[in-house]
């Protein structure tokens, strides 16, 4: 078997500890079972109050109509849709982590995978209520849908990029959804079968859907979640790709670029991971989990970090060479008048933009820099402020000076319910993830303990054992019995 | 829904669990099922169960939505009610990949969920014997059945011999029933 579950020593453990698989139940149920502590009630309490907030905001703009923002004719999308697409951009690490490490056989990806496909689904109900409340008129919401109607019937316009919107957020919610819960189904039944009040046999009873962990689901469960993980990869890039759509196809200066594409999915992940990092780094220290979600797994993030940091970069050189090398005098305009210029309007937004998302992650070349916890957390609140501003950036500086100079814009400045209705989609993002890790194991169990014997301390021991045998002995020894 | 009885093994190593399963396939004894804390690559083949088809299921479903989807569009825009869009044919098959392929995914995973969960009989409010409760958590367990001819104590030594912790002759409900887990009802 030894040859089987082979695993360099170059790599280090993913497990510390010294953990069996009864202690890994018990670490990771510890906090699910536990009453929740004074710093969970205050931090849930907290996010229910900007929860609060957030739907007096949206009652006011739903009574009031659209007009209760600062939007005018000139900028139409402001602040609303800036926070959509930072949202949904926040919502693209969990597939990441889930899908394409998977299909990458990326082992570390099991510490970290179940807290972040649950942060990509609350992200993505967050940003999914930014287009919703922006139609203004949102009991007819459902005319986006192609249902027959009275009117003629009357189809969508199956060619718009706001459609594929709607098609590409909704097919995403969903799978991630399914591909979250199925992989839930396994650890529910842990809880289930460790439960001793009746409240928790009969909630985790209901949710595990009678698991039972033969080998048949096992085997079934395994071809589930692999072609999930191939039909979430290309979906994770094509949600982003359609959101950069919005964009791309239309025939405004400074977002009518072809370079939208990967660029706006190198920024989702960029944006997506610092998310991850701002709430595994306090996870684990609250949840005490410091030895499931180790140092490595924080300096593997910060490596994607860095690489998307770089994408990102050079998709803003790329795209500012290209506004001067083109010589449209109206794409030139956009880029060196409305964001270089810093004595325009919105100048220092460019600034902040490049400083954070290009500048800043590049202190992650250096290995101490990306083993340091503190540092980890300030940059990622960083790098979430960059790309909030990145998206910021996109869409008002290249709108507020438009082809007609009478009807510039000078100034945009969001009002209290917009501020309050971006407010309000944190309270209901931290509301959420709060419920999640209270009720939800925060790291996937089953998937843990599938890799233990491969990654944890002990074996990892045991490996440098086998490593010292020369090559003959070795093969005879742990040769490919299969346990016979 | 029937009780049986059945010998049940407890393992506490996948290492010693693989060579008891194929021990007792070798042996002759009928092996009800095998339930573990975590999927162990190759235990399925040892048993001797056929590879699933979920993935054929899979590819028909996806297959179902691209049809749908371009079938519908094509149907809505160029025959029910023809419009022109930015000067574009009504027949723009470039401006329509986006929501094909969003359709083919929804319907390939919505529908291969949806199997999953009918193959192995799982949803809320259903409830089954899954033998030993720590078998979610750090047990392996085996479950061999018992017919009239069997003789329970050789069974039971044999399993002993090939590494069980721990072994028991228990009656046992197979199959599922709509119950909670808060409650110990039984069908039959």
């Amino acid at each position: 078997m030894a040859l089987l579950r082979y695993e360099s020593q170059v790599r280090p453990p993913l497990v510390e500890g010294n953990k069996d698989y009864h202690q890994v139940t018990e670490d990771i149920c510890r906090p699910v079972e536990a009453r929740p502590t004074r710093a969970w009630w205050i931090g849930f309490t907290i996010s229910v109050l900007f929860l609060i907030f957030g739907i007096v905001s949206v009652t006011m703009e739903v009574i009031y109509g659209t007009g209760q923002w600062n939007l005018h004719k000139t900028i139409g999308w402001g602040y609303d849709i800036t926070n959509f697409v930072w949202w949904i951009g926040i919502g693209h690490a969990g597939t990441l982590i889930s899908a394409i490490l998977l299909l990458f056989r990326q082992g570390w990806r099991t510490g970290v995978n179940r807290a972040a496909e649950a942060m990509t689904i609350f992200a993505v109900i967050c940003a999914g209520q930014f287009p919703i409340w922006h139609m203004g008129r949102v009991w007819v919401a459902f005319f986006t849908l192609p249902y027959p109607n009275t009117r003629g019937p009357l189809w969508v316009n199956f060619n718009s990029p706001l459609l594929w919107d709607v098609f590409a957020i909704s097919t995403y919610f969903t799978v991630s959804l399914l591909f979250w819960y199925s992989g839930l189904l396994p650890d529910l039944a842990t809880l289930r079968d460790r439960a001793k009040a009746k409240w928790r046999k009969m909630f985790y009873g209901v949710a595990a859907f009678g698991w039972t962990g033969s080998t048949k689901h096992w085997q079934r469960h395994e071809a589930l979640s692999l072609v999930l993980a191939g039909l979430s990869t290309p979906l994770v890039l094509s949600v982003h790709t359609i959101v950069s759509f919005d964009f791309a196809t239309s025939v405004v200066p400074g977002w009518h670029t072809t370079i939208f594409p990967p660029y706006f999915v190198a920024g989702a992940i960029f944006s997506g991971f610092a998310m991850v990092q701002t709430l595994l780094v306090v996870t684990r220290k609250v949840l005490r989990l410091e030895e499931y979600i180790t140092i490595e797994h924080i300096d593997v993030m910060n490596k994607v970090i860095v690489l998307t940091g770089s994408i990102v970069g050079i998709a803003y050189l790329t795209e500012l060479f290209i506004a001067i090398y083109g010589a449209n005098d109206y794409e030139g305009f956009a880029f060196l008048e409305n964001r270089v210029n810093l004595n325009s309007p919105y100048g220092w937004s460019y600034y902040i933009m490049m400083g954070c998302n290009v500048l800043s992650p590049q202190i992650f070349w250096i290995r101490k820099m990306r083993r340091n916890v503190l540092l980890t957390f300030f940059m990622s609140i960083l790098i979430n402020i960059g790309m909030w501003f990145e998206r910021f950036v996109i869409i008002v500086t290249s709108v507020y000076r438009d082809y007609l100079p009478s009807a510039w814009a000078t100034y945009y400045t969001p009002t209290i319910w917009e501020v309050g209705f971006y407010l309000g989609t944190f309270g209901l993002f931290f509301t959420c993830y709060f419920l999640f890790s209270k009720f939800f194991p925060v790291i996937a169990l089953a998937e843990i303990k599938h890799i233990l014997k491969r990654s944890g301390d002990q074996q990892k021991r045991d490996m440098a054992e086998v490593e010292k045998e020369k090559l003959d002995d070795f093969v005879g020894h742990h040769g490919h019995d299969h346990g016979a | 829904m029937a009780v049986k009885k059945f010998v049940v093994g407890n393992f506490d190593d996948e290492a010693v669990l693989f060579p008891a399963v194929k021990k007792v396939r070798r042996a002759g004894y009928k092996i009800h099922e095998v339930f573990t804390p975590f999927p162990i690559h190759g235990l399925d083949k040892a048993m001797g169960l056929r590879d699933t088809s979920l993935h054929t299921a899979g590819f028909i479903y996806g297959i179902t939505g691209t049809s749908i989807a371009v079938g519908f569009i094509t149907w809505a825009l160029t025959s029910d009610w023809p419009i022109v869009f930015g000067g574009k044919p009504f027949f723009a098959f470039p401006a329509w990949i986006p929501i094909t392929f969003e359709l083919t995914v929804l319907m390939a995973s919505v529908g291969m969920v949806l199997t999953f969960c009918y193959l192995c009989q799982l949803a809320p409010f259903v409830k089954k014997d899954h033998f030993n409760p720590r078998s979610t958590d750090d047990l392996f367990v085996m479950a061999l059945e018992c017919t009239d001819k069997t003789n329970d104590a050789e069974v039971v030594s044999f399993l002993q011999n090939a590494g069980a912790k721990d072994v028991k002759v228990e009656q046992r409900e197979t199959g599922w029933w709509i119950g909670r887990y808060d409650k110990d009802e039984k069908v039959s």
